[in-house]
């Protein structure tokens, strides 16, 4: 049974609802409520919470009852590596500067592929510093400090 | 007369310089990202949104605006030539597009698709100047209950008439709500979901999730299938159709239009059905049905007309009613609502330049694709081969710079890489993004309208199916739910999805 779930895409899909509704209800019930002629912030979601929870059991049963596979290959080392690459690229903005939080970015975002080369990969972060140098500081006047300095 | 008054108007603004300007950069940047295999015009729109936020509404409207036509233009062309649609509708092209590039034929194919395009184009923009005011009109008369029951009938037909699952499209949908409730309530000041994170309390930026979920989601998923690289480029020849195929042609770009327009106008209903209607009419018609699949020129000219008459007219719903018929709407009524514009009827008397303007503009547009574009097309399918590995870095730094330039606010990158392992999940789980987009963009105004009816009508929920309006968008509500469950309608939507 639990090997048979691993892979049933309904089954998962209908528990990420149900636990989205779950939640946003758990965290909505001290909103105020109101009454339907007066809805406080509560009401509406947790109206929405309620029906994604109903949307959840039906796509779940379906699940169980129907047992289709998810497609296609998974690739973990970009589901961890490339999210990385972007919040290396948050935290560096302010400390670093433009220019070397844009080269992490490249290089880290990279290296979420199957293949890094090293030489391409440099090249390509040229280019592309480059490029967004020109086109958003220079071009579009984007107050960024180049590389902060200090 | 009052419609060329207004047509020569919007001509005043779509040819100004800097409005030009904006179509043409538009138009290229669109091209060039939608000939990108594996980033489809969602992501496209997503990504290069943040760059308009800077210019005037008119002119980010009107660039938004070209790279839509730019990277469906862009999808048809990696469709035609290497058998890779870019988006659902293109699929359709691929039929008989990719066996007429195998067989030397790929020029005339792109020819006919930008003819075919050009003309849907032509007549759509006519549609919209014709029967937009009217449309506006009407609804300037809606109250809160009538604009929910719309929202509500929005929102519903496209959950049902888009790609995949109507139960999940559904839920999507809802989850998008949710997720649009998030920040400070406009009516009590109470912070929704916000968790005491200061970057929450206005909510969640749209530009954060879409590009999240469509750009960073897709890529992804990219890299996880390997069959991506080593592409077989057709080569274009002669981009002339001979006068045969144009004869051929005419018939199916006239039906394409024809049948592109009425499915434009329904909410929900995406451009793959307007375009596989096309290509089965066109296969129905035809005196010879065996040529199809093999490289019939109809079946590339018809679909392709239908396609863009779809994706034109779906302008309609969104500029009139304020209401998004599919993704690249909710974006562009995000664009809008960021520029400081409320979406809805008002839109064409408080700002007229911003709506003739942009309807003129497309025409443009259109023309500018078919004397640009098709020149520089040896350019284009030159793009196809940088392999992915290099191209998926630089769709996430132009990413990143647009997404970090909206607030300076390292918070809205660390938002948008979960966003993009959510839609990694979503597109595994087989949940579609784009319902929950449209969810996420009407959400506020929905809850708004929902509750400004309720206080109107004093708390009686029967409002909504006791004044005349809202009670025909209830019903159709109703109908189209029923439609779309029959078995028989049921078994040949999967048939068109699953193509």
């Amino acid at each position: 049974m639990k090997l048979a779930l691993r892979n049933n895409k309904d089954f998962w899909a209908g528990m990420m609802f149900l636990w989205t509704g779950a939640g946003a209800m758990f965290v909505a019930r001290h909103y105020p409520f109101g009454t339907t002629l007066s809805m406080g912030p509560g009401y509406y979601p947790m109206v929405l919470g309620g029906m994604l929870i109903l949307f959840g059991l039906v796509i779940t049963f379906r699940g169980l009852r129907r047992n289709e596979k998810m497609q296609g290959p998974w690739s973990l080392r970009a589901l961890i590596v490339l999210p990385l690459s972007i919040v290396a690229f948050g935290i560096l903005m302010k400390p670093a500067g433009f220019i070397p939080a844009l080269a992490v970015l490249v290089f880290v975002s990279a290296a979420s592929g199957r293949e890094f080369r090293f030489k391409e990969v440099l090249l390509l972060a040229v280019f592309l510093i480059v490029l967004s140098v020109g086109l958003f500081i220079w071009g579009l006047g984007l107050p960024y400090p180049l590389i902060q300095t200090g | 007369m009052e419609l060329f008054q207004h047509l020569v108007f919007g001509f005043s603004v779509a040819l100004s310089v800097q409005n030009l300007l904006y179509c043409l950069a538009g138009c290229l940047l669109g091209t060039l990202i939608g000939v990108l295999p594996g980033i489809g015009p969602l992501a496209t729109i997503a990504m290069l949104t943040p760059i308009t936020f800077s210019i005037s509404p008119v002119g980010a409207l009107i660039m938004l605006a070209g790279i839509y036509y730019g990277a469906q233009y862009g999808g048809s062309t990696t469709a035609i030539l290497v058998n890779l649609p870019g988006e659902t509708s293109a699929v359709v092209t691929c039929l008989d597009g990719y066996p007429m590039a195998r067989n030397g034929r790929a020029g005339p194919a792109l020819g006919i698709a930008a003819i075919g395009s050009f003309f849907a184009g032509t007549v759509c923009t006519l549609v919209i100047a014709l029967f937009g005011p009217a449309v506006a009109e009407l609804a300037l008369e809606f109250g809160p209950a009538e604009y929910f029951s719309l929202m509500l009938m929005g929102l519903v037909a496209a959950a049902m008439l888009a790609q995949g699952d109507m139960v999940k499209s559904l839920a999507m949908v809802v989850m998008g709500l949710l997720l649009g409730t998030v920040g400070t309530d406009v009516n009590s000041g109470w912070r929704r979901f916000s968790f005491d994170v200061a970057e929450l309390a206005d909510g969640i930026g749209f530009v954060v999730l879409a590009v999240g979920v469509f750009a960073l989601g897709e890529i992804m998923a990219n890299l996880g299938d390997s069959k991506k690289d080593g592409v077989f480029v057709a080569k274009v020849g002669s981009l002339f159709p001979t006068r045969d195929d144009l004869k051929r042609s005419s018939g199916p770009i006239i039906r394409g239009t024809l049948i592109g327009a009425f499915f434009g106008v329904l909410p929900g209903t995406g451009p793959s059905i307007a375009s596989f209607s096309s290509y089965m009419v066109e296969k129905k018609v035809s005196k010879d049905p065996s040529r199809f699949g093999r490289g019939a020129i109809e079946g590339v000219a018809g679909p392709e007309s239908a396609n863009n008459a779809d994706a034109q007219c779906k302008f309609i719903p969104m500029l009139t009613l304020g209401i998004p018929a599919s993704g690249t709407m909710a974006l562009m009524l995000g664009a809008l609502m960021i520029h400081g514009i409320a979406p809805g009827p008002t839109v064409m008397t408080q700002r007229p330049d911003l709506f003739w303007g942009l309807i003129v503009s497309m025409w443009i547009g259109n023309l500018m694709l078919l004397v640009l574009n098709l020149p520089l097309i040896g350019l284009w399918t030159s793009l196809l081969k940088v392999p992915y590995r290099m191209l998926f870095p630089a769709i996430i730094v132009f990413s990143c710079i647009g997404i970090y330039s909206v607030q300076s606010n390292a918070f809205d990158l660390y938002l948008t890489a979960f966003f993009g392992v959510l839609g990694f999940l979503w597109m595994k789980l087989a949940c579609p993004p784009a319902p929950m987009l449209l969810g996420f963009v009407l959400g506020p105004m929905m809850e708004e309208n929902l509750r400004r009816a309720m206080l109107m009508s004093r708390g009686d929920p029967m409002v909504f199916v006791a004044e005349p309006i809202s009670l025909g968008f209830i019903l159709a509500t109703v109908l189209i739910v029923i439609v779309m469950m029959l078995p028989a309608l049921r078994k040949r939507r999967v048939a068109i999805t699953d193509k």
